[in-house]
C-alpha cells in the first residue's frame, strides 16, 4: 500500500512533473554522500539553530533590560541560558566549523572527497538528530512540574546539580544524550578528516605547502579525539548515575562535586580552541588574498597553530579557580593559560604583517577579518586578565566572564565565520553576494555587536552575577543591561540582512565565475559550484599558491618558499 | 600500500586514539576513587585476579596476528584456524568475565549501586568487555567469510585492521587489569 502511494506522492509534490521535482532533489540531498552538499547541509542547518539560539538569546536580554521586569519567568529563563549555550556551542559552532571543513578540505588538498563519505554522511545525519532531541525536550522532556521543559542546568550541567536527587525528570537526559550523539558525530568526522588529509593529498601537496585552513582542521580534529571521548564518558557516567544508581557525582555516597567539572572542561575549554582555531584558519586564507600578498611567515603561523592545539589541552581548570583547587594547581593553570596566549599573539603578528604594505582591498570578507583582528585582540586581553587567578576569583561567574566569552565566539568565530561565508559563496553557488547588503550586515553588526558586549563587560566588573534572571534596581547595573540588551536589535537586523543577501543573491546575485576573488588555493582552481569529482585535472603544485604560479609562471613561488 | 588501505589504517588509527582517551577517563574514574567507598564490599574482599582469561585474551592477541599473517601470505585456510582459534580464546575471555560477573552479582549482590567501588568497577570492565564483544562480532565475521570463501588474501589489510582493533582491547586490558586487579587491590 505505501509503494503504491508513492508515485500521487511524487506528483503532488511537485508541481513541474518532470523526475527532477521537489522530491526527487529532496532526495538527492538525503541519500548524498558527497562532502560538498554535506558542508552546506551542514553549515546551513548551523546556521538555522544560530537564528534559534539568537532568539533565545534575544528574549533572555528583553528580561534584563531594565531591573525587576516579569517577561520571562525565572525557570523558563534558566532553560533559555541552557539551551541557548548548548545550541551555540554543539548546534551552531561545531556543525558551522566541521561543515565547512568538509566542504574545503578535500577541494584544498586536491581530493575528490573524504576518506570515508558514507562515515561522514551519518556524522551530519547524527548530528541533526541530536539537535532534534535536545528541542524536542521542549514537549517531550518531563521536567520539574510534569509538563513538557528543556533542561535547566546550565550548557556544563554541573553534576551533583544534574544528578537525579536535584534534577529529576528528563529534560536533563535529553541534553545528556542530544549532547552524546552530536560527540559520536563530530569525532567521526575528526576521523574522517585526518584520513583524508594524512592519505589523500593531491601529488606536490606536501604537508608544508598545505593551506594554513588545512593545518588547522588538522590540528582541531586531533583536538578532536581527545577531548570528545572524555565528555562522552563523563555523560555516560551520569546517565549510569541517573539511570542505574550508581555513584560517580553522588556525594552522599563518597563521590565527588567537583570531578565532573574537570571532565567537563577538560572537554570544554579545548573545545573553545576547536571551535576558534578554524576561525584563525579562515582568516590565514582570506587576508593573503585581500592583501595581495603571501601569508607572512606561514612556518611560525603553524607553528603556532600546532602549539595552540596543545597547549589549550593543559588549561582546562582555569574555570575552575573559585572551587578551591589550592595553590600548586591554581598556578599551573594560570601559567598555561598565559602560556596560549603566546602562539596566539604570533597568530596576530602574521595577519598584521600581511597586511603591511598590501594591496588591501575592502571587499566583505576582509572587512569581517579587520573586526575580527580588533574584537578577538580584546577576548585575548580579557582571557589574559581572568588567567589571572586572584582576578578571577572577583569575577567568576559574573558578566564579565560572559562579555569575555561572548567576544572570543561571537567578536572571533562568528565574525569569522561571516567573512567565510562572503568569501566562499560564491565558490559553493556561482552567485556572489552582495557587496552592497554585505556592508550593511557588516557594519550593523559590528555597532550591535560592540555596543552589546564592550557594555556588558561593565555590570560584570560592578558585581553582576551571570544567570540571573532578575536583579534589583538599585546595584547601578541598570543602565549597562540596557544598553546592552539595545544592542541585540541591531545585531538580529544584520543577521536578517544577511538572509536577505543570500536569498537575494542565489537568484540575482552576479555570477561569480571560478576566481572572483584572484585567490591562489585549489578549491579556486574548479568551477563554481564545483562538479561532483572537484577537479578535473589539477594544475602542478610545486608552492603553496599553485594558482599564482598557473597564472605567473615567469615568478613562480617555489624558489622564495 | 594502495590507497583505500593506507586510508583505513589512518582511520582505524584515529579511532583507537578516541577509544583511548574514552577508556582514560573511565581508569581516571576508577583510579581517582580507589578507597573512597564509604562502606564496603572493597576490592580485595571481592575481587579474584582472572589469570586465566587473561592468558586467553592475550595470547589471542598472538592468534589473530598469526591469522592475518597467514592471509596476506595467502595461506587461507590457515588463516581460517587461527582465526578460529581467536575467537574461541576471546569468548573463553568473555565466559570469565561474566562468570566474575555472576558471582560477584547473583552471590555476592554486589552492583554498580551498590557503593563506590562498583559505581567504578562495572562501567570500566563493562566497557573492556563490550569492545572484546565487538571485536568478536568482527572476528566471527571475518571467519565466517573465510568458510564461504569470500574472504580471500585481497583482504588481508582489512583482516589487518580488525587485528589492530584486537590488539588495542587486549592493551586497554593490561591497563584495566593493572589499574582494578593489581593497583585497586
Amino acid at each position: 500500500m505505501f509503494v503504491s502511494t508513492e508515485p500521487s506522492a511524487v506528483r503532488d509534490a511537485a508541481p513541474t512533473s518532470k523526475p527532477s521535482g521537489l522530491l526527487a532533489i529532496l532526495h538527492d540531498w538525503v541519500v548524498t554522500v558527497d562532502h560538498k552538499r554535506l558542508g552546506i547541509m551542514y553549515v546551513v542547518t548551523g546556521l538555522v539553530f544560530l537564528v534559534i539560539g539568537g532568539a533565545e538569546a534575544f528574549l533572555m536580554r528583553l528580561q534584563l533590560a531594565g531591573p525587576g521586569l516579569t517577561l520571562v519567568p525565572p525557570d523558563t529563563f534558566n532553560r533559555l541560558f541552557t539551551v541557548h549555550g548548548t545550541t551555540m556551542v554543539f548546534l551552531v559552532g561545531i556543525p558551522i566549523v566541521f561543515g565547512f571543513a568538509n566542504y574545503l578540505v578535500p577541494l584544498m588538498i586536491g581530493a575528490r572527497d573524504l576518506a570515508f563519505p558514507r562515515l561522514n554522511a551519518f556524522g551530519f545525519w547524527i548530528l541533526l538528530f541530536g539537535g532534534a532531541l535536545l528541542y524536542f525536550s521542549f514537549v517531550g522532556g518531563d521536567g520539574l512540574y510534569g509538563a513538557g521543559s528543556a533542561p535547566a542546568v546550565g550548557w556544563f550541567a554541573y553534576a551533583p546539580l544534574s544528578e537525579r536527587a536535584f534534577t529529576p525528570g528528563n529534560a536533563t537526559d535529553y541534553w545528556n544524550l542530544s549532547v552524546l550523539v552530536t560527540g559520536f558525530g563530530t569525532i567521526a568526522t575528526a576521523i574522517n578528516l585526518i584520513a583524508t588529509i594524512a592519505t589523500m593529498r593531491a601529488p606536490g601537496m606536501t604537508l608544508g605547502r598545505m593551506p594554513v585552513y588545512v593545518w588547522t582542521m588538522l590540528t582541531v580534529s586531533a583536538m578532536t579525539l581527545l577531548i570528545l571521548p572524555p565528555l562522552s564518558a563523563a555523560q555516560i557516567m551520569l546517565l549510569l548515575d541517573r539511570f542505574l544508581g550508581a555513584h560517580y557525582f553522588d556525594t552522599q555516597a563518597g563521590g565527588s562535586a567537583i570531578i565532573w567539572q574537570h571532565f567537563f572542561w577538560f572537554f570544554g575549554h579545548p573545545e573553545v580552541y576547536v571551535l576558534m582555531v578554524p576561525g584563525f584558519g579562515f582568516v590565514s586564507e582570506i587576508i593573503p588574498v585581500f592583501s595581495r600578498k603571501v601569508i607572512f611567515g606561514y612556518a611560525t603561523l603553524v607553528a603556532a597553530t600546532v602549539s595552540i592545539g596543545a597547549v589549550a589541552m593543559s588549561t582546562w581548570a582555569h574555570h575552575m579557580f573559585t572551587v578551591g583547587m589550592g595553590g600548586t594547581l591554581n598556578s599551573f593553570f594560570a601559567a598555561s593559560t598565559m602560556l596560549v596566549g603566546v602562539p596566539t599573539g604570533v597568530k596576530i603578528f602574521n595577519w598584521l604583517g600581511t597586511m603591511y604594505g598590501g594591496k588591501l582591498r575592502f571587499r566583505t570578507p576582509m572587512l569581517f577579518c579587520c573586526a575580527f583582528l580588533f574584537q578577538f585582540l580584546c577576548a585575548g586581553l580579557t582571557g589574559i586578565m581572568l588567567s589571572v587567578a586572584p582576578f578571577d576569583w572577583q569575577l567568576s561567574d559574573s558578566y564579565f566572564v560572559v562579555a569575555h566569552f561572548h567576544f572570543v565566539l561571537f567578536g572571533g568565530l562568528l565574525f569569522t565565520i561571516f567573512a567565510a561565508l562572503y568569501y566562499w559563496f560564491p565558490k559553493a553557488t556561482g552567485r556572489l553576494l552582495s557587496e552592497r547588503l554585505g556592508r550593511w550586515h557588516f557594519w550593523l553588526l559590528v555597532v550591535g555587536f560592540n555596543l552589546t558586549f564592550v557594555t556588558m563587560h561593565f555590570p560584570g566588573l560592578l558585581g553582576m552575577p551571570r544567570r540571573i534572571y532578575t536583579y534589583p534596581a538599585d546595584r547601578g547595573w541598570d543602565v549597562w543591561n540596557l544598553v546592552t540588551t539595545l544592542g541585540v536589535p541591531l545585531q538580529a537586523l544584520a543577521v536578517l540582512i544577511f538572509i536577505v543577501n543570500v536569498v537575494y543573491s542565489l537568484r540575482r546575485g552576479a555570477p561569480a565565475g571560478d576566481n572572483p576573488w584572484e585567490a591562489w588555493t585549489l578549491e579556486w582552481a574548479t568551477t563554481s559550484p564545483p562538479p561532483a569529482y572537484n577537479l578535473a585535472a589539477l594544475p602542478p603544485i610545486t608552492s603553496r599558491r599553485p594558482l599564482w604560479d598557473v597564472q605567473h609562471p615567469d615568478d613562480p613561488d617555489g624558489p622564495h618558499e | 600500500m594502495n590507497s583505500i588501505a593506507s586510508r583505513g589504517r589512518a582511520g582505524v588509527i584515529g579511532f583507537i586514539v578516541a577509544e583511548t582517551s574514552l577508556f582514560a577517563v573511565f581508569v581516571v574514574a576508577y583510579l581517582f576513587y580507589i578507597g573512597k567507598s564509604p562502606t564496603g564490599p572493597y576490592p580485595k574482599d571481592v575481587l579474584e585476579l582472572p589469570i586465566l582469561g587473561t592468558i586467553c585474551l592475550l595470547s589471542s592477541s598472538v592468534a589473530v596476528a598469526l591469522a592475518s599473517h597467514a592471509l596476506a601470505a595467502g595461506r587461507i585456510a590457515r588463516a581460517g584456524a587461527w582465526l578460529f582459534v581467536t575467537v574461541v580464546l576471546g569468548a573463553a575471555f568473555l565466559a570469565s568475565t561474566a562468570q566474575e560477573w555472576h558471582r560477584l552479582i547473583a552471590e555476592r549482590g554486589f552492583t554498580i549501586g551498590t557503593n563506590l567501588f562498583g559505581t567504578t568497577f562495572y562501567p570500566l570492565v563493562g566497557l573492556h568487555a563490550s569492545h572484546v564483544i565487538l571485536g568478536l562480532v568482527m572476528l566471527s565475521l571475518c571467519l565466517v567469510f573465510v568458510c564461504s570463501g569470500a574472504l580471500t588474501t585481497v583482504h588481508a589489510a582489512r583482516v589487518e585492521l580488525v587485528s589492530w582493533y584486537w590488539h588495542f582491547v587486549d592493551g586497554v586490558w593490561v591497563v584495566v587489569f593493572t589499574v582494578v586487579y593489581v593497583v585497586g587491590r
